[in-house]
């Protein structure tokens, strides 16, 4: 019964600091703890609300949900007797398919993800060209302004020919540093849960902050990389001039029928809120979480990672 | 693919080879692309005699309009499919962001 409870209470502190994470502004100090962060908190939500369910039901076994899980596929020892045994079944039935869902929901938006780039890469291979000024990006011929990657174990980085118009030279290359960050880090991997688990349960706010906030943080993170081989101030003009001028409508082009970017409900409520924060993370200078608090929290973060499966091995 | 959208006619692998200008392709090449095309979608075809005449399933524009759908993140899916460098953001936003940009810039 220990562990049972101690994983339903370690649920519910997931859920609580996930609401505080979403809220936190100190993230932004340091994006890369901070997902670390995340990621934990995420994994052990997942965890913890499954093993509760699981222990509960397997408790009769006495030996934990790992090995009651094993006793029960080998043994089928697990008779309803009186009403109480009803509940655990319930519980049983109720962590299983919570835990398959957990594990089926990042393959299969993995694997659609998977599919939407192959087309994309596809069309790109079609329609993109390469530009002197600009090697080893591919340029689509669009008035507005777009810059994005496609990950991949083959990367490409894309802009459109407005990115090149719009940029000075020096700004292109901190948005293509920008870029490359998240190519190398692959920050796609890292949303994939969490847009997963949005896709799943659209209605959460919860998981829908969280998914926001994540996002944020990897712009960050990567902005972070970038001003270290640009200047910050250029990622910063660049970052301003881009959000201005992406809410203009196309003045030609195929888009302009299917309606002006921005004339859609986007999800534009913070997104300038959004741009404005990383710009003046750029412009303001650093103010850095200490070294030594940076280590509490990544070893917070290990310990609370731990700590789910180590209670799926405790019996009782 | 940029000879088939310049066409208005449906044409033969024949003919497209004839106007690409690389000329040491050989015609089994672009044979084997066209078809490879067709088979993924890109292409439809239609018999004609003995051999396939080839017309863009979708003219470039729409592909370009796909694209960018997708790089601006107006499909409406939030899958990860793309990191982008900044999301969109609503014309009065947009204002501040200018100014903000003007501000920079001045100092």
């Amino acid at each position: 019964m220990i562990a049972a409870a101690v994983l339903a209470a370690l649920a519910a502190a997931c859920v609580l600091a996930a609401e505080g994470l979403t809220h936190a502004k100190w993230t932004w100090h340091a994006p890369r703890t901070a997902i670390l962060l995340w990621q934990s908190v995420g994994v052990t939500w997942g965890l913890a609300t499954t093993g509760a369910l699981l222990a509960y039901a397997l408790e009769p076994y006495g030996r934990g949900v790992v090995h009651g899980l094993v006793s029960l596929l080998t043994g089928f020892g697990y008779g309803v007797g009186d009403p109480r045994d009803m509940v655990r079944l319930l519980a049983l039935a109720a962590g299983l398919m919570l835990l398959a869902l957990l594990v089926a929901l990042p393959l299969v938006a993995g694997a659609r993800t998977l599919r939407a780039r192959r087309r994309h890469r596809e069309l790109l291979s079609l329609i993109a060209r390469d530009e002197p000024a600009v090697p080893g990006v591919r340029v689509v011929d669009f008035p507005g302004a777009a810059a994005y990657c496609l990950p991949g174990l083959r990367s490409q980085v894309v802009i459109s020919n407005g990115t090149l118009r719009l940029l000075s030279p020096d700004e292109l290359d901190a948005v293509l540093a920008h870029e490359s960050a998240h190519v190398r880090e692959r920050h796609d991997l890292v949303l994939l849960p969490f847009a997963a688990l949005r896709r799943a349960l659209p209605w959460s706010k919860l998981i829908r902050d969280a998914q926001l906030s994540v996002e944020l943080l990897i712009e960050m993170a990567a902005d972070d990389r970038a001003r270290r081989r640009c200047s910050p101030r250029r990622l910063a003009t660049a970052l301003l001039r881009f959000g201005a001028a992406s809410t203009l409508p196309a003045p030609e082009g195929a888009l302009g029928a299917l309606g002006a970017p921005g004339g859609l409900g986007l999800p534009g409520a913070s997104a300038g809120a959004n741009v404005m924060a990383r710009v003046n993370r750029l412009v303001r200078p650093e103010t850095t979480i200490p070294a030594p608090h940076r280590f509490f929290i990544l070893a917070g973060s290990a310990v609370l990672t731990a700590s789910a499966p180590l209670l799926w091995l405790i019996p009782g | 693919m940029d000879i088939l959208w310049a066409q208005s006619a449906p044409l033969t692998a024949r003919e497209v080879g004839r106007l690409i200008e690389d000329r040491d392709l050989a015609p089994t090449t672009v044979m084997t692309v066209l078809d490879r095309l067709s088979r993924k979608g890109f292409l439809n075809r239609t018999r004609d005699g003995r051999a396939w005449r080839y017309r863009p399933a979708a003219s470039r524009d729409a592909y370009v309009a796909e694209l960018m759908l997708e790089a601006l993140d107006m499909t409406g899916d939030r899958d990860a499919a793309l990191t982008r460098f900044a999301q969109a953001v609503s014309g009065s936003e947009a204002e501040i962001l200018r100014r903000a940009l003007t501000e920079l810039e001045d100092n």
